[in-house]
């Protein structure tokens, strides 16, 4: 009988542990800095990630006390009635099923189920038919591969990788509502305590919301497998207060800055085929295939967060992609270094 | 009762030469070595499997790991997924039903032995077709290469925009063809249930393993044909210029999603229900018990059957459906929870009041029903729409199904080995060797996927090559992978128990376990006739009945 009590008892401690360690996790990573840091379903920003978090612990209670139940009548008949030496040659009572037992275990688990589905449709509703309020922000995303672009049609702004969306004050809500598109495969925004992910799926619009109620940047990533790399397409929102949203918003609508001191680099950049690809607001660069470039030096990050945005990363992003994303569709550029230095310093001019 | 088998003369049972044992073997139609076949091809395939799920946790054991390109991690799990579910679980439980179900209704071999070969042989070469992916996949444009698509191929990922060269097609082309072998199988298991049963056994006497298995070979044709037929599209699109799932071209990638997952669904039960039927086999007679309300399992089966086939859109709740049929697919997703929960109780019951031997088959089931619970739970989670847009496509979602296939599919389906092996090869398998497998096995599973639930928590997808540092996700990782490589040893103690029993094995007779279905009356090995006279039943245990003549069980039903 010993393994099999030990084994009983060693589940229940796993148990424990694995509790003790998510609530670990809820409380390890204090989200509101600027830097990238831990991420968790369970502490929610935003209205409808918050929602989903109080269904999923009230999901969570009613299947942990089944588990209990249930678990306690496994092990208890494991051990109550396991063979003895003494009962060998002996069959026991010979029981063939009872109605009234069928009928316990039918009718309480489909009371559960009713409440479950109470509780979990008016949360679907709560989240997927919440209307528009006038002081939204709306935002098209669209899904490239493995890379995201954020348009916002009526501030007349396009950027990428790095969404930056106003706080939300509960009395004067400034949700952001975002407009779900894909250009190739099918992508999921997936920004955990934002909210749940919805996928990007080509001729097939989606539509998601959040209201974040506390500014920081907030990191996730693609999370529908969208080919190669699919792992380096990452994701980060920024959530500004107030005034800093709009002291972003007043930056990105500038042209693109123009720096004498960075012509041949320019001239680089639009007699390749740089251009083909990358737009640079104001100079006849409009290709659309890769992130905007116009403001490239407000962004943390290159190559969807798969970099930090530095010099040497941006000389060897440009020269070799495939050093810091392999299978990513930048070209390496082959340039000469006079003309490699060059497009850099005017990316660096790029504010 | 027969339980005698012809004397076999002296002449027979000299060792033939080599060549005729194997070509006996590659044109056999008989269901007993068909079975076998099933078995060891799967066996193989799960070697393969289970190797490339070792490569994908090397590679995850911490950040920005370089063990492999991303292009191989890919095509890793792209062919862990398709093998384990196409090439090892269905093949080996098809092989388990055509070994047992002649045997348990008494009869001389499944109703069309031939068409039970050729099922064999396609879903076989289905999987060589698949690996062949790896010498011809981009054919000549280049070395081999695996396809790399996800075992669920979504739309557009897989149209010749995405996916060029042939990868895709051997993928596409494995599954048609290893899907007509299911086909081919189903009806074969319809067929012989409804038709070759022995004399006194009624559908209502039928032991519970040959009613699970004629409800999931059902399933079976309702799932796979819509699969097939979006395999045959899907080709239409690479080369005849279709435009179903072309979504540059209008064609909608919702379409297929739709198309994958009505057959992707009802798989899970096509799995799970084989195994369930194990357990209603396996526990009863190491508890000593008959099964606890037997015509509430059989009512639970059809029940799950019915209602798994509208439940499929649950994989995707992030697909941006309307807040109705998010509402519609949470409901008909935990409704199928309640037949599932009655089994377990029903099993439960059954051990209650019995006298429960440990042998490995038991301590197998025993795991199976923890492991099942606990998969039945998360997958209510997973059920509640909004849970699932954050656990959707994460680590959770991956340690939920393998907990259903590793947890709960796996562990049955060792207990079936250890419970039948005696019977297919006529010798037993090692009691010592097989608690090394379980506990070894347990503890390996229990690192593994528990853990695994935690880094979908903290926000890490499904089917990344790599990952960021700083997100918490290291440790977890590297004990999971720890985890995966513990399981691989006792598999291995498995694998060198099945061989080693099979020379060295205690002698089993006809009936080790005092079982009480038919196939136990029988040799063991069977006959290839099986029974030398076709038997009579009054009862759902013929053989208590026989061993119990003072009072059997058709005093009762």
């Amino acid at each position: 009988m010993g393994p099999r009590m030990k084994s009983s008892l060693c589940c229940s401690w796993r148990i424990a542990l694995l509790m003790l360690w998510s609530a670990r996790s809820l409380w390890a990573f204090e989200p509101g800095g600027s830097s990238v840091h831990g991420t968790n379903i369970f502490s929610p920003a935003s209205a409808p990630a918050k929602s989903i978090a109080d269904l999923s612990v009230f999901v969570l209670v009613i299947t942990g006390i089944i588990f209990v139940v249930v678990f306690a009548l496994l092990i208890y008949s494991v051990v109550r009635f396991r063979g003895r030496a003494r009962d060998a040659g002996r069959e026991p009572a010979q029981v063939y099923g009872s109605t009234q037992i069928e009928l316990a275990w039918t009718i309480i688990p489909i009371l559960i189920v009713v409440v479950l589905f109470l509780a979990t449709a008016r949360v679907i509703h709560a989240i997927q038919d919440a209307p528009e309020p006038a002081g939204a922000l709306d935002v098209i995303a669209i899904g490239h591969q493995y890379w995201w672009e954020f348009r916002y049609p009526k501030l007349g702004i396009v950027t990428a990788n790095e969404l930056h969306i106003p706080v939300s004050d509960p009395g004067h809500p400034t949700p952001t509502f975002l407009q779900l598109l894909s250009a190739d495969t099918d992508h999921s925004f997936w920004v955990p305590e934002l909210a749940g992910k919805t996928d990007l799926i080509p001729n097939h619009p989606n539509r998601m919301w959040m209201d974040p109620q506390r500014t920081g940047v907030f990191p996730g990533q693609c999370a529908q497998y969208c080919g190669i790399q699919h792992a380096k397409m990452l994701l980060r929102v920024s959530v500004d207060g107030p005034e800093d949203f709009a002291a972003w918003v007043q930056a990105q609508q500038r042209p693109a800055v123009e720096d004498a001191g960075a012509i041949a680099g320019r001239r680089v950049f639009e007699g390749n085929a740089c251009m083909n690809c990358h737009a640079v607001g104001g100079t006849s660069a409009d290709g659309r295939f890769g992130p905007d470039l116009t403001h490239l030096m407000s962004r943390a990050t290159i190559a969807a967060g798969a970099a930090e945005n530095t010099h040497d990363n941006l000389r060897l992003w440009i020269q070799n992609p495939s050093a810091i994303k392999p299978g990513s569709l930048m070209p390496a550029m082959k340039l000469s270094d006079a003309d490699l230095d060059a497009v850099v310093s005017y990316m660096e001019t790029l504010h | 009762m027969a339980s005698d088998a012809i004397t076999v003369p002296v002449g027979q049972t000299e060792a033939r030469p080599w060549v005729d044992e194997l070509h006996q073997w590659l044109t056999t139609v008989d269901h007993k070595r068909l079975g076998i076949l099933y078995i060891v091809s799967s066996l193989l395939f799960l070697a393969v499997g289970g190797v490339e799920a070792l490569i994908i946790r090397i590679q995850l054991m911490h950040s920005h790991n370089n063990f492999v390109s991303p292009e191989v991690f890919n095509q890793m799990f792209t062919m862990h997924g398709t093998t384990m579910i196409f090439f090892v679980a269905m093949p080996v439980l098809f092989g388990f039903a055509n070994y047992l179900v002649p045997l348990m209704i008494g009869a001389r071999d499944m109703a069309f032995p031939r068409l039970n070969a050729f099922s064999f042989w396609l879903s076989f070469l289905g999987g060589l077709l698949l690996y062949f992916s790896f010498v011809g996949g981009s054919g000549l444009y280049g070395a081999g290469s695996a396809p790399d698509v996800g075992w669920w191929s979504y739309a557009p990922l897989g149209a010749r925009a995405f996916s060029p060269g042939h990868s895709s097609d051997y993928w596409t082309l494995a599954l048609l063809v290893s899907g007509f072998g299911s086909i081919g199988t189903a009806i074969n298991i319809i067929a012989t249930i409804l038709c070759l049963r022995c004399p006194g056994m009624k559908l209502n006497r039928m032991p519970l393993l040959v009613w699970m298995n004629l409800v999931m070979a059902g399933m079976v044709l309702l799932a796979i044909t819509p699969l097939s037929a979006a395999q045959i599209m899907l080709l239409i699109d690479r080369y005849l210029g279709g435009h179903f799932f072309d979504t540059q071209a209008g064609g909608s990638a919702v379409l297929w999603m739709h198309f994958f997952w009505i057959f992707g669904h009802p798989e899970v039960y096509i799995l799970i229900i084989p195994c369930f039927a194990f357990m209603s086999e396996i526990i009863p007679v190491f508890s000593r018990k008959p099964i606890f309300g037997y015509p509430v399992m059989v009512a639970a089966t059809v029940c799950i059957a019915f209602v798994s086939m509208s439940v499929w859109a649950h994989h995707m709740f992030t697909i941006g459906m309307n807040s109705y049929a998010n509402s519609f697919f949470t409901l008909t997703t935990m409704v199928v929870g309640i037949p599932t929960g009655i089994k377990i109780f029903n099993w439960i019951g059954t051990m209650w009041g019995g006298r429960i031997q440990f042998k490995t088959a038991m301590l197998f089931s025993i795991g199976f029903l923890f492991q099942f619970l606990i998969a039945g739970l998360t997958g209510i989670m997973l059920a509640a729409s909004p849970f699932d847009w954050q656990l959707s496509l994460s680590y959770f979602v991956v340690a939920h199904f393998h907990y259903v296939i590793v947890g709960g599919i796996l562990f049955a389906l060792f207990g079936a080995f250890y419970y039948w092996y005696p019977k297919m090869t006529g010798r037993m398998l090692s009691e010592r060797l097989g608690k090394w497998h379980f506990w070894l096995f347990l503890i390996g599973f229990h690192m593994t996927f528990d853990l695994m639930h935690i880094p979908g928590i903290m926000g890490m997808p499904r089917r990344i090559y790599t990952y960021e540092p700083g997100r918490g996700w290291d440790t977890l990782n590297l004990i999971i992978s720890i985890g995966a490589f513990i399981q691989a040893i006792a598999i291995l103690v498995f694998l060198a128990n099945l061989i080693i029993s099979y020379f060295k094995g205690a002698e089993a007779g006809n009936d080790p376990w005092d079982a009480w279905t038919l196939e136990w009356s029988t040799s063991s090995p069977p006959p290839a006739y099986n029974f030398a006279t076709i038997p009579t039943v009054e009862s759902r245990r013929p053989l208590w009945d026989l061993k119990h003549p003072e009072d059997p069980d058709s005093r009762y039903e």
